[in-house]
C-alpha cells in the first residue's frame, strides 16, 4: 500500500503539542505512509449560545475516518458535550481498546503482564440516563442491548483473531444482574462459537480482580460492559504503570479514533519533560488498525527497545532524558531497522 | 486509682452461634472451624442451617436461617454460597446470598485487608486497610426487565437514607477501631445523579467527624492506586459493585481470597464470612482450601462476643502459623491440607 | 418506659456503641465499673469514651457532643461546674440544652435494707431540662443589681407535660403532681399550670392529676412521702425536689437520672454530683451508675441483660447487704462490683443460654 493516507491528528492541551510533534517526527523518520491533518477543537460558542466542537474537526473526520489524538482538558461549563462523546457518538466508536504490556526497562511490581482490555463503550452504567424519582432516590439506569453487546463481542475475537492472540475471556457479574450481563454472555457465547480458533472463557468481575493483582499472566484478551472495562482497563494500566505507557483506541464501524489516555500534565506543558510513549503506542495500534503491519512493528520495536535501553526515558519513568531526546533515539533506532 | 479487680474471664455457659457451611469448600472451612472450637476449648456452639443454590431440594428456607441468627445472639458464620447465573424459577432474580441479606438487612459489608507476616506479597509493604461496601442496593437491585427484545434495563438505585447510614457506619467503623481517613470511592464525574448522592451524603456525614480525615476517589483511579501505591488507604467506603470489585482487588494483594476475613453488617445481625466470597468448587472435598480467612472471622466473632481472650488468642495463632510458615496450604504456595493447617492452629494456641 | 421512639444510631451486628463520657470526679472509676460489668454479662454494647471536663477546652466538648450526636446514646459523669468564674457555663447545661434533653427522669424507689427514714417510697420525678432559671441568662444591670431571667414557653410546657402523662400512661402510673409556684409567680408558672391542666383534662382523664405548690410539695415529701407519684416540674424546683427525694431513699450514690430528648438520651446518676473527695478512694457508692446503666440498657432494649445486672445488684444490696460508707456499710465500691458480677454469673449458670 503505497499510497499516502490522511488522518485527523488533534495535538491536544498541555504537553499534547509537543507529544503530537514527537509522533510525527517518529512517523517521518519511518517513512510511513501517513500525512496528518492537525485541528484545533478548541470548543466554539456556537449561534445558540453552546460551545461545540468545531466542525471542522467533525468534517475531516468524516473525510479521514481515522484520529489521533493528545490529551485535553476537560471542558469546563456545563451543557458541552465532550469531544471524546461529540465523536464517538458521531461514529459509534463501540469499542475502547487498551492494550497493557509490561515494558522492559520500565521495572513495575508486575513484569508479565500483556493483556488488552475491551470495552463496550456506547451504553451499560454509563447511557446517563438518570433521575431522581423523589428527593433523595435516585435511579441510573444500565441499558444493554444485543446490537452493541454482538458489535463488541465479534470485535473483540475478530482483534484476538488478527493480532495472534489466544484466549478472549468475557468479564461479566451475571450471578447478580442475570438479565443484563446474562444477555452480554450468551452473546458473547454467540460469538465464540464462530471462531472456533480463539479460546474462550468466562470470569466473574470480582474473580478477575482477585487474579489479575496475584498473577495477570493468566489473561490475554478481556472484553466487556462499559463500567467493567473502566474500571479493569485502568487497573490494567496500573500494573504496567499507569496511563502514561497505556494505549488506547476508540473503534467503531467504518472510523476510529486512538488516543493517549493520560492527563495534560499542565505543570510540565512545553519543558520538555513529557513522555511520548502513550501517545506513540497509541498511533502503533493505528497503523495496525489501517493494516501498516510493518510500519507499526518498527516502530513499535524502537519504541521498546528505547525504552529498554534506558538512556534517553523520560523523567516519569525514572530516567534522564527529555521528550525531544527520547523522540531523537527512537528516530535512530527506527532508521537502523529500517 | 482504680481498685476493682478485673473479674475473671472464664464463665461457665457457652455461647451460641448459627453456622452457615454453604457450597464449595465452605462446608470444610466451617467444620475445621469447629474442630478448632472442640479441640481448643472455645466457649461457643453451633448450629446449622444448610442453606444451598446449588442444592436447592436441601437447602433450608431463608426464614429457618433468620430464626436460628436470632436466636443464637444475631450471629452467624458463614461459608460462600454459590450463586449459580443459572435462573431457578422465571422472576426469581435474587439471589441466595441477596436473600438473606435483604432477610437480615445486612447493609455493610466490611473487608479488613491486612498483611499477613509469612505471606509474601509483591508489594513487600505492610497493608492494613478496611473496605466498607454498601450491599443492598445499586446495581444490586435486582431490577431488570426487557424493553423490547434484545434490549434490557438494569436499573441502580440510590437513596439517601441507604447512602446515609453506610457513610454513617463506615465513619463510626473509623472512630470505634481508632482509623485516621476515610476516602469515599465513586464514579461521580460520569453518575452525576448516583454516585453523585453518594458522594454528597458522605461529605454531609464527613462533617460529624472533625477527627476523621474525609478524601473521595473516583473507581476508576481507585484501582490503579490500589495496585501501585495501596498503602495510602485507611477505611475506604463505597457503592455496591465498586465495593466488590475493590475488594477482590484488594485481598488478591495480600495473598488472595483464602487468607482475608470480612462481615456482614446490619442494625441487628452480624455475619462472618470470608472477604471475598468465592466458593471454589473446583476444590471441593480436596481438603486444600485455605483455612486462614474463616479462622480469622471466627476470631473477630469471638471479639464481637466480648469473648476477647479467646478471639485474640485465636488471631495469634493464626498469626503465629503463617508466620512460621512451616505448615502453608497450596494456594500460598506450600503442600498442606486444610486439616493440617487446623492442627497446626491448635498446636499454637495458648490461651 | 420512656415515651416515645428513638432509632438508635450506631447499632450494628446487634450491637450498640454508645458515649461514655467520664467527667469529673468519682466518672471515671464507675466508667470503668460499668464496662467491666457489661463485658463480664456479654451485654452487647460497645463504649465511645469521649473526655469532657471542666480543665479542658472548648473543642472537647464540641467532641463529646458530635459523639453523642452520632450514638444517640451517652452515659455520663457529672462535670464539675466552677462557681468562682461567672463567665464559665456549665457544661453539664450546655450539653443539655445543645442536644436538647428536655426531661430529666429520676425514679426514687425505697431499697429494703438501705437504711432510710420513710419506706414504701416509689416516686418519678420529672424535670424540664432546657429553660426556666436555668436559661443563663444573668446580667449585672448596675453595680451591686443582677437581673436573671427565667423564661418560659408554651411550647417547652407542653412537651416536658405530655412526656409526665405518657410516661404515667406507659409504665401504669396512676397519678401526676404538677410542681409549681404560681401563686407568687403568677405568669410564669402560672403559665405552666395552666398548660398542664389543660392538657390533663383534654387528653389524660384516665390518670390522676393535681398541682402543689413547691414549698408544699418539699414539705409533704419529707412527711408522707408516699402519697406521690408521678411529679412534674419546672428547671428549677426540679433540682431541688429531686434532692430531697433522693435523700429519702437514701442519698445520692443510689439514684439514677435520664435527660431524655426528641432524639438523644443521656443517662448519669440522679442528684449529679461529682463526689470529687471519694475519687479515687474506692469508697464512693456504684449504686447510681449501675442503675443508669441499667437504664440506659433498657432504653436500647436490651432487657434481658438489664435485668441480668439489676437483679444482680438488687441481691447484692439488699439480700447480702453489701453496704458502702454512705449508706452505712462498711464496703468498698469494688466488694459492690464483685457481689453483683458473683451474682451475675451465678444466674448465668443457673438459667443457661440466652
Amino acid at each position: 500500500s503505497g499510497e499516502v493516507r490522511r488522518v485527523t491528528l488533534i495535538p491536544g492541551d498541555g504537553i499534547g503539542p509537543e507529544i503530537s510533534d514527537s509522533v510525527q517526527k517518529i512517523f517521518e523518520a519511518a517513512n510511513a505512509p501517513i500525512a496528518w491533518d492537525p485541528v484545533d477543537v478548541t470548543p466554539v460558542k456556537g449561534r445558540d449560545g453552546i460551545f461545540r466542537i468545531p466542525s471542522r474537526c467533525i468534517e475531516l473526520m468524516h473525510q479521514n475516518k481515522v484520529g489521533l489524538k493528545g490529551p485535553l482538558e476537560t471542558p469546563i461549563g456545563k451543557g458541552h458535550r465532550s469531544l471524546n462523546l461529540a465523536v464517538r457518538k458521531e461514529f459509534d466508536l463501540y469499542a475502547n481498546v487498551r492494550p497493557c504490556r509490561s515494558l522492559e526497562g520500565h521495572k513495575t511490581l508486575y513484569d508479565n503482564v500483556d493483556v488488552v482490555t475491551i470495552r463496550e463503550n456506547t451504553e451499560g452504567e454509563y447511557s446517563g440516563i438518570e433521575h431522581e424519582i423523589v428527593s433523595g432516590v435516585v435511579q441510573s439506569i444500565k441499558l444493554i442491548t444485543e446490537t452493541a453487546s454482538r458489535n463488541v463481542a465479534s470485535f473483540a475475537f475478530e482483534y484476538a483473531r488478527q493480532n495472534g492472540r489466544k484466549c478472549v475471556t468475557a468479564v461479566h457479574k451475571a450471578n447478580i444482574m442475570r438479565m443484563s450481563d446474562g444477555l452480554f454472555l450468551s452473546i458473547c457465547r454467540e460469538q465464540a462459537a464462530l471462531y472456533p480458533d480463539i479460546k474462550f472463557k468466562e470470569a466473574y468481575l470480582d474473580t478477575v480482580c482477585l487474579n489479575m493483582v496475584q498473577d495477570p499472566g493468566q489473561y490475554d484478551v478481556l472484553v466487556m460492559p462499559n463500567l467493567y472495562g473502566d474500571i479493569l482497563s485502568d487497573l490494567c494500566a496500573g500494573l504496567v504503570g499507569g496511563l502514561g505507557v497505556t494505549p488506547s483506541g476508540n473503534i467503531g464501524k467504518g472510523a476510529a479514533v486512538f488516543e493517549s489516555v493520560h492527563g495534560t500534565a499542565p505543570d510540565i506543558a512545553g519543558q520538555d519533560k513529557a513522555n511520548p510513549t502513550a501517545l506513540l503506542l497509541s498511533a502503533v495500534m493505528m497503523l495496525r488498525y489501517m493494516n501498516l503491519p510493518s510500519h507499526a512493528s518498527r516502530i513499535e520495536k524502537a519504541v521498546f527497545d528505547a525504552i529498554a535501553d534506558g538512556r534517553a526515558k523520560t523523567g516519569d519513568l525514572g530516567g534522564s532524558g527529555t521528550c525531544s531526546s527520547f523522540t531523537a533515539d527512537v528516530c535512530a533506532r527506527v532508521k537502523d531497522l529500517a | 486509682s482504680i481498685t476493682a479487680p478485673r473479674p475473671p474471664t472464664e464463665i461457665s455457659q457457652k455461647l451460641k452461634v448459627t453456622i452457615i457451611p454453604g457450597d464449595g469448600v465452605g462446608p470444610e472451612l466451617i467444620y475445621t472451624v469447629q474442630d478448632i472450637v472442640k479441640q481448643t476449648g472455645i466457649p461457643i456452639e453451633f448450629e446449622e442451617v444448610f442453606l444451598s443454590e446449588v442444592h436447592y431440594t436441601r437447602s433450608a428456607s431463608i426464614e429457618n436461617a433468620v430464626k436460628s441468627i436470632s436466636k443464637n445472639n444475631n450471629v452467624a458464620l458463614k461459608g460462600a454460597i454459590e450463586e449459580s447465573a443459572v435462573l431457578h424459577t422465571e422472576g426469581e432474580l435474587q439471589g441466595l446470598n441477596m436473600r438473606l441479606r435483604k432477610a437480615l438487612d445486612l447493609f455493610a459489608n466490611v473487608v479488613h485487608i491486612k498483611t499477613l507476616d509469612g505471606i509474601k506479597t509483591r508489594h513487600g509493604k505492610k497493608l492494613d486497610f478496611v473496605i466498607v461496601r454498601e450491599q443492598t442496593e445499586g446495581e444490586y437491585s435486582s431490577l431488570e426487565h426487557q424493553l423490547v427484545p434484545g434490549v434490557i434495563e438494569c436499573l441502580k438505585i440510590s437513596t439517601r437514607p441507604k447512602c446515609e447510614r453506610i457513610a454513617k457506619f463506615a465513619f463510626d467503623y473509623a472512630t470505634k477501631t481508632g482509623r485516621k481517613k476515610v476516602t469515599a470511592v465513586h464514579k461521580a464525574n460520569i453518575m452525576k445523579l448516583g454516585d453523585g448522592l453518594f458522594l454528597k451524603t458522605c461529605q454531609d456525614v464527613a462533617k460529624q467527624y472533625p477527627k476523621i480525615e474525609f478524601e473521595s476517589m473516583i473507581i476508576d483511579n481507585t484501582c490503579m492506586q490500589l495496585v501501585s501505591r495501596p498503602e495510602q488507604f485507611d477505611v475506604m467506603v463505597m457503592p455496591n459493585l465498586y465495593g466488590n470489585i475493590i475488594d477482590n482487588l484488594a485481598a488478591g494483594l495480600v495473598g488472595g481470597a483464602g487468607v482475608v476475613p470480612g462481615q456482614s453488617v446490619g442494625r441487628d445481625f452480624v455475619i462472618y464470612e470470608p472477604g471475598s466470597r468465592h466458593s471454589f468448587q473446583e476444590a471441593m472435598g480436596r481438603s486444600i482450601a485455605n483455612p486462614t480467612a474463616m479462622i480469622l472471622c471466627t476470631a473477630n466473632m469471638l471479639n464481637h462476643l466480648h469473648l476477647d481472650a479467646w478471639g485474640n488468642s485465636l488471631r495469634q495463632a493464626v498469626q503465629d502459623v503463617v508466620k512460621e510458615g512451616k505448615v502453608r496450604t497450596r494456594d500460598v504456595g506450600g503442600y498442606a491440607t486444610t486439616v493440617d493447617f487446623a492442627d497446626a492452629v491448635i498446636d499454637k494456641f495458648r490461651i | 418506659q420512656i415515651p416515645g421512639t428513638r432509632l438508635p444510631l450506631a447499632k450494628y451486628g446487634g450491637r450498640h456503641t454508645v458515649c461514655a463520657l467520664p467527667g469529673d470526679g468519682i466518672g471515671p472509676e464507675m466508667i470503668h465499673h460499668i464496662k467491666n460489668i457489661f463485658r463480664f454479662c456479654h451485654a452487647p454494647v460497645n463504649f465511645e469514651e469521649v473526655q469532657v471536663s471542666s480543665s479542658l477546652g472548648d473543642g472537647d466538648m464540641e467532641a463529646a457532643i458530635l459523639a453523642i450526636q452520632r450514638n444517640g446514646v451517652a452515659i455520663k459523669g457529672n462535670i464539675e461546674t466552677k462557681h468562682d468564674d461567672p463567665q464559665f457555663k456549665s457544661r453539664n447545661v450546655e450539653l443539655r440544652s445543645r442536644l436538647d434533653l428536655y426531661a430529666n427522669i429520676l425514679h426514687c424507689v425505697t431499697i429494703p435494707t438501705v437504711p432510710s427514714r420513710h419506706s414504701g417510697i416509689d416516686i418519678v420525678l420529672i424535670r424540664e431540662n432546657t429553660e426556666g432559671e436555668y436559661s443563663g441568662l444573668e446580667h449585672e444591670t448596675v453595680p451591686g443589681i443582677v437581673e436573671s431571667i427565667k423564661i418560659v414557653t408554651r411550647e417547652k410546657i407542653e412537651r416536658i407535660s405530655r412526656m409526665a402523662f405518657e410516661y404515667a400512661k406507659a409504665n401504669g402510673r396512676k397519678k401526676v403532681t404538677a410542681v409549681h409556684k404560681a401563686n407568687i409567680q403568677k405568669l410564669g408558672d402560672g403559665l405552666f399550670l395552666k398548660v398542664i391542666k389543660e392538657m390533663a383534662d383534654a387528653e389524660y382523664k384516665d390518670i390522676k392529676f393535681e398541682s402543689m405548690i413547691v414549698d408544699n410539695a418539699s414539705m409533704q415529701l419529707v412527711s408522707r412521702p408516699q402519697q406521690f407519684d408521678v411529679m412534674v416540674m419546672p428547671n428549677l424546683y426540679g433540682n431541688i425536689i429531686s434532692n430531697i427525694a433522693c435523700g429519702l431513699v437514701g442519698g445520692p450514690g443510689l439514684v439514677s437520672g435520664m435527660n431524655i430528648g426528641a432524639k438523644y438520651a443521656v443517662f448519669e446518676t440522679g442528684t449529679r454530683n461529682t463526689g470529687t473527695s471519694l475519687a479515687g478512694k474506692d469508697l464512693a457508692n456504684p449504686t447510681a451508675f449501675i442503675r443508669a446503666s441499667v437504664d440506659m440498657l433498657r432504653y436500647l432494649g436490651c432487657h434481658y441483660h438489664a435485668n441480668l445486672i439489676s437483679d444482680a445488684l438488687w441481691k447484692a444490696l439488699v439480700e447480702q447487704r453489701i453496704h458502702t460508707q454512705d449508706i452505712g456499710g462498711s464496703h468498698t465500691a469494688s466488694d459492690v462490683i464483685n457481689a453483683t458480677l458473683i451474682n451475675i454469673e451465678k444466674h448465668m449458670e443457673e438459667n443457661p443460654h440466652l
